[in-house]
């Protein structure tokens, strides 16, 4: 973390004597001001194309994962699933997302009886590989393919593994990182809706 | 109503126990292991996962270095890193237990990959999974088979 911060310092050298606005997002997420609105179209199960437009009015919560990880998709998934159920009426104003960064394999095992078995709400969607680095590059997040023979098909992914806020008019308003207690981001969100 | 009332008393000293009795331990040399769990799958194509507790209450370090159950025909040791907010899942080949310490593979950290799943794994049921130690040998461990949703150990460690 402070090897990040001390690069990202570095990083705004250049983007002062520039004036440029672009680098921006190299800054540390935590200290990011909302001031882009990410994008992405995807389609779910049913092969019904999903873009962000679609939920305006609603906070997204939104998770860059794949079925394949045992570990921390399912623990966030759980935590997800959690924070649904406790913010009870509210619960209407959120959607929460899976998107996968292994949509070939997802699409094929299925995405939303995985999903379903946590929550109900949990929408999960898979492209091609276009629209899902767009989407990856577009909320600035990181995902990649690395090879690995003692994995199933020879590969894992590494990917972001914090939860990502969307407001009601689509603005980026912050990251839950992992382990962000359950009760923690209920108690965020009750205090935004 | 006497019997009544004694009923419910020896009920009330009952349940605390069976809920931990629920908890698997296994000891052998100087490790103990405990708190077996895992998550149920939908169906099998999707691996599994593998937690537990190791505790070592020995003078000298061991080490995990594999895995084997009879529901997996792929059981492997990983450990799943977040660096820099990004998580990735290296193969562990070994996991050290130092003298006097315990270990515990939990969500995001070591954990089991149970890969090729021979079954699904149904919340309630149990299997074996046996443990490889440099030092010890191999402990087996039944390993109970929770909800998908489960974010801790089910019951507490060995204390």
């Amino acid at each position: 973390m402070l090897k990040t911060i001390r690069v990202a310092l570095w990083m705004t050298v250049p983007v002062a004597l520039i004036g440029s606005s672009v680098m921006l997002w190299r800054a540390d997420q935590h200290e990011q001001v909302a001031a882009f609105q990410p994008a992405f179209s995807l389609p779910d199960d049913s092969g019904a194309i999903r873009t962000a437009g679609e939920f305006e009015g609603k906070h997204l919560l939104v998770f860059f994962g794949f079925t394949n990880c045992p570990d921390i998709c399912p623990t966030t998934m759980s935590e997800v699933a959690q924070v649904m159920e406790d913010l009870g009426p509210d619960a209407d104003e959120v959607q929460p997302l899976f998107i996968s960064v292994d949509p070939v394999r997802d699409r094929e095992s299925g995405l939303s009886e995985y999903l379903a078995a946590f929550h109900p709400s949990i929408l999960g969607l898979a492209g091609d590989e276009a629209a899902t680095q767009a989407a990856v590059e577009s909320f600035k997040v990181f995902y990649d393919q690395e090879n690995d023979a003692s994995q199933p098909g020879g590969y894992t992914m590494s990917h972001s593994s914090s939860l990502f806020l969307l407001g009601p008019r689509g603005d980026w308003l912050r990251q839950y990182t992992y382990g962000t207690p359950a009760d923690d981001i209920t108690a965020d969100l009750k205090e935004r809706l | 109503m006497l019997k009544l009332i004694a009923a419910t008393l020896g009920m009330a000293a009952v349940l605390p126990a069976m809920a931990h009795a629920e908890c698997a331990e296994v000891s052998q040399g100087d490790l103990s292991i405990s708190a077996a769990w895992s998550r149920a799958t939908i169906g099998t194509a999707r691996p599994a996962v593998f937690y537990v507790t190791i505790q070592n209450n020995g003078s000298t370090e061991d080490r995990l270095i594999g895995i084997e159950t009879p529901v997996a025909g792929m059981p492997m040791l990983h450990e799943t890193v977040l660096s820099d907010g990004v998580a990735s899942m290296p193969h562990a080949d070994q996991i050290s237990i130092a003298a006097g310490e315990t270990v515990s593979l939990a969500p995001g950290s070591y954990h089991g990959m149970l890969m090729d799943l021979n079954e699904a794994l149904t919340e309630g049921e149990s299997f074996p999974m046996t443990l490889q130690f440099q030092n010890a040998g191999t402990l087996t461990i039944d390993t109970d088979v929770v909800s998908i949703r489960e974010r801790e150990a089910p019951c507490a460690p060995a204390p």
